[in-house]
């Protein structure tokens, strides 16, 4: 079933990662760059979707207020890059402690709808709010500091590696939660919700901390987001973002964390790059994608993987 | 001995429809308490109300002393009052340890840590590890229960069950389709706990009935309406007129032959 990822081969990916600037040109970095961002998005979609079995499609929601909030203490306040990390995940994680605190009384389909919901209204909110730019977008962000005084990230390599450090503290954030005691109560959701109760466990209190952990997690990745952009708009928020992060999830196989990173990936260069060559369709070949995805791995990259023999020697 | 579980004039009624009627009975601390009863005869509906899964229209229920009529599943199950699944209801992607681990971590633990603790995590698998070989799974640990057989699958629930350190069992029909060589493994199991742990088991068949119990409540049309020893029981005419519906069907039912009263 689910194996522990090697940790020799982790290591690799991640020097990989960190040595990335030095072998490519500034777009493709800023491609991978976008890839990250929107990867540790996808993950936190993952832990509730996956490893929770509550399908979300509302992350865009934390996601956001991690990216506007990021902005604003990046006009108003600093431009210390670390300090809008902090207060753009502390925002996303309490609004996620609100609305989570109605929203994980549903499950299932219901779930489903109301995670739209909470997306849906607070696009809207971006969209007319005009302390943050309203349906312009939130302008004027300043270049990034690391430290206090230092030099402002502007060559790509420096803003890649910023977002990438953002990205592995999500991504460990969210490994370290899937294997502690509340990870596994939140796959014991999963499996079987009913089943919970008897044993004296409340799900409600399983969920909600799963909904603010991974809204969290979708506040770093939306402050990674506009790290890299220097501007975020209300059509980053767009329902069309959430539909293809669930569907990340789906494509790289639900409940893995690494498997849906792929399933970014891969979404990301379609849409962004392949598209360019039938200009037009680009979500046309998404879609086309989606179809074949199902078809060729019903439980998708990471699924596919790790579909074992069964062993026939005592364990 | 003292009783443990009282129930007082428990009724439980779906509409027009009265699946529990006023019944009145005590469970005695340390007993060996099987339900039992033709089909229809309300005894899952008093179970699901027993474990507080639904909720009772009249009556009281009283366990170890405290008025837990109101209280929700997941109180009762605090208190110590834990039930099976009839139809096994386990968490089956994880792991057969992974499966303890969660009511462990629950009952001893902190199931809500959001990050590992190798020593806290070592102290709660190693107490898994025992409940598993309390039923016979430990070589089993490590695969997913949706491996597991059907007879495999009841062993986990009773370590489950153990596993919340329970002061009642609720066994719900626990050897439905088990074979033979299951039914007589799991009766040992049931057999082999402590007597700190009271039993009520809610059971078809009725040589496990007489091998476990050491006293039977007979349900009927949601009436109780014996309550007594197994030879009580076994000599009741209305057991065997509610069973047969005949006052002298005692011979297909209840003779002393282990063997003859099976269906």
């Amino acid at each position: 079933m689910r194996r522990a990822l090697a940790p020799g081969l982790v290591g690799a990916v991640v020097v990989v990662l960190v040595a990335l600037p030095l072998f490519l040109t500034p777009y493709p970095i800023s491609l991978v760059t976008r890839i990250l961002a929107f990867g540790l998005l996808v993950v936190s979609v993952d832990l509730l979707t996956g490893v929770t079995g509550l399908p979300s499609l509302g992350q865009i929601a934390y996601f956001g207020v991690g990216a506007y909030t990021a902005g604003m203490v990046g006009v108003h306040v600093t431009d210390n890059l670390v300090v809008q990390l902090a207060a753009g995940v502390a925002l996303a994680a309490l609004f996620a402690l609100v609305t989570g605190a109605f929203v994980v009384r549903t499950s299932g389909i219901v779930f489903l709808m109301v995670t739209l919901a909470v997306g849906e209204l607070t696009h809207r909110l971006a969209d007319g709010l005009d302390a943050v730019g309203g349906s312009n977008g939130l302008a004027g962000i300043p270049p990034g500091t690391v430290l206090p005084g230092g030099e402002p990230l502007l060559i790509a390599g420096f803003v890649y590696w910023w977002v990438l450090a953002v990205f592995l503290l999500g991504m460990a954030v969210a490994l370290v939660v899937s294997r502690s005691p509340l990870g596994r109560a939140m796959r014991g959701v999963r499996e079987a919700e009913g089943r919970l109760p008897a044993l004296g466990q409340r799900t409600y209190a399983v969920k909600l901390a799963a909904f603010v952990v991974a809204g969290a997690v979708a506040g770093a990745a939306g402050t990674a987001w506009t790290a890299q952009n220097r501007f975020v708009s209300p059509g980053d928020l767009a329902f069309s973002v959430s539909a293809i992060a669930l569907l990340s999830v789906v494509l790289g196989g639900a409940g893995t964390l690494w498997g849906p990173l792929l399933g970014a990936a891969v979404v990301i260069v379609v849409r962004d790059e392949l598209a360019a060559y039938v200009a037009g369709y680009g979500e046309l070949l998404l879609g086309i994608l989606f179809v074949v995805a199902v078809y060729a791995l019903p439980r998708g990259i990471a699924g596919s993987r790790l579909r074992r023999v069964p062993s026939v020697r005592p364990a | 001995m003292t009783a443990l579980l009282e129930v007082e004039g428990l009724t439980l009624r779906y509409g027009a429809v009265t699946a529990v009627d006023d019944v009145t009975l005590t469970v005695a601390e340390g007993s060996r308490h099987a339900l039992i009863g033709p089909n229809g005869a309300g005894k899952s509906s008093l179970f699901s109300v027993l474990a507080g899964a639904t909720r009772a229209t009249a009556g009281t229920v009283r366990f170890g002393g405290d008025d837990i009529t109101s209280s929700d599943e997941v109180a009762r199950a605090r208190a110590g009052l834990v039930r099976t699944y009839q139809h096994s209801s386990l968490f089956l992607r994880l792991s057969v340890l992974d499966n303890v681990r969660l009511a462990v971590e629950r009952r001893s633990g902190r199931p809500l840590r959001p990050w590992p603790s190798p020593r806290a995590d070592r102290r709660v698998t190693a107490a898994a590890d025992d409940r598993l070989a309390q039923v016979g799974l430990a070589d089993r640990r490590r695969e997913p229960v949706s491996s597991l057989s059907h007879g495999e699958r009841r062993q986990l629930e009773v370590a489950l069950v153990l596993a919340c350190e329970p002061r009642l069992v609720l066994f719900d029909e626990p050897t439905a389709g088990m074979s033979a060589a299951e039914t007589t493994r799991f009766l040992e199991l049931v057999e082999g706990l402590p007597r700190d742990i009271t039993t009520v088991v809610v059971e078809h068949d009725l040589d496990v009935v007489f091998r476990l119990a050491d006293r039977i409540s007979v349900l009927a049309a949601g009436r109780l309406i014996a309550d007594g020893s197994p030879e009580e029981v076994r000599a009741d005419p209305a057991v065997n007129e509610a069973y047969l519906g005949v006052a002298d069907g005692r011979e297909a039912l209840f003779t002393d032959s282990p063997e003859a009263g099976r269906p």
